[in-house]
């Protein structure tokens, strides 16, 4: 198989580069005339990025023992530990509901 | 006609008949990828001929489609080389990379020209045609690196190089000469070129198949 080339595209000027996806080219000649033809021929790009996949360092498993949701992007839900907290005082639920 | 009509169909022809030729990969090249930015090539050929037709239908009081499909065959100003139909991989790169070396310098030339308008084509046309060179070359290359590649271009190019000569008048070919020697790094043989003016066998196919849905439509149809 040959190589694969990761390829990100900026649709104009300012905008930030997405990934546009993947060819396979023997070389970076190969690469440069086949990004440029898959993703630059219908005017959709400003400029590309081109970098081989190997040089691309991929990195998973994030680590979240503690269950720290403030720190999530959705912010966390007040749900689960309105269920603790009613549990606790013994009621199923209060005249008026809680601020959250 | 002008000597200048006579040209802009010369070269409109030329990228017609190749375009058409070249779009026959389309779906069936090597791999992915090349069939895409071969195909993209096609497309920019064909795209370079409708502005050349268009520019002599001026002249003519005709259209670029009337140009393009309505001529019999005997009118037709294509090179020999643009319309064989070669449907192996080897020598549809030779013949892409012979074509556009010859038509850089025919370009090139015409940049030069006293009528603005053509120097004017000529010269937005070499700005796409920059990276159809940047393609057949590093075709070249990679044929030229390796063992297999090497022969199969080779016999491509023995085929071939009398039909890319005919490609340009007399007084262009000795750059072809030059350019193509150089970069395969050895002589190549004095051969007879094969002229412009008498066309191939396969060309009348080829016609037949372009103009069929132009000809089954009435006059006048708009697509």
């Amino acid at each position: 198989m040959p190589p694969v080339y990761e390829v990100f595209r900026r649709e104009r000027a300012g905008a930030a580069m997405q990934h546009a996806g993947s060819i396979a080219a023997p070389d970076e000649r190969f690469a440069e005339i086949y990004a440029r033809e898959q993703y630059g021929r219908r005017g959709e790009s400003e400029a590309l990025w081109l970098v081989p996949r190997e040089a691309v360092q991929e990195l998973g498993e994030f680590v979240d023992e503690f269950d720290l949701k403030y720190r999530r992007v959705d912010g966390y839900s007040l749900k689960e530990r309105l269920k603790e907290a009613r549990a606790l005082a013994g009621t199923s639920r209060r005249e008026e509901p809680l601020k959250p | 006609m002008s000597d200048r009509v006579e040209l802009l169909l010369t070269l409109a022809d030329d990228e017609l008949i190749l375009g058409w030729r070249n779009s026959e990969w389309t779906g069936i090249a090597p791999f992915l990828e090349e069939d895409v930015a071969f195909s993209s090539i096609a497309q920019n050929e064909i795209g370079h001929a409708r502005a050349l037709y268009e520019l002599a239908a001026r002249e003519l009081g005709t259209d670029a489609d009337a140009l393009a499909f309505d001529r019999p065959l005997a009118e037709y100003r294509s090179a020999p080389l643009v319309e064989l139909r070669r449907l192996e991989w080897a020598r549809t790169i030779a013949r892409h990379w012979l074509y556009e070396t010859a038509d850089a310098i025919r370009l090139d030339a015409l940049k030069g020209s006293d009528d603005t308008e053509l120097a004017g084509i000529a010269a937005k046309i070499d700005r796409e045609e920059v990276y159809h060179r940047l393609h057949a070359e590093m075709w070249i290359d990679r044929l030229l690196a390796s063992e297999e590649g090497r022969p199969r271009l080779d016999e491509a190019l023995e085929e071939l190089w009398p039909y890319a000569l005919g490609v340009l008048d007399e007084d262009l070919r000795p750059k072809l000469v030059t350019r193509v020697e150089t970069k395969l790094g050895r002589p190549l043989p004095a051969v007879e070129a094969v002229p412009r003016g008498r066309h191939e066998a396969e060309l009348a196919d080829l016609l037949e198949e372009m103009t069929s849905v132009r000809r089954s439509a009435p006059a006048g149809a708009r697509w």
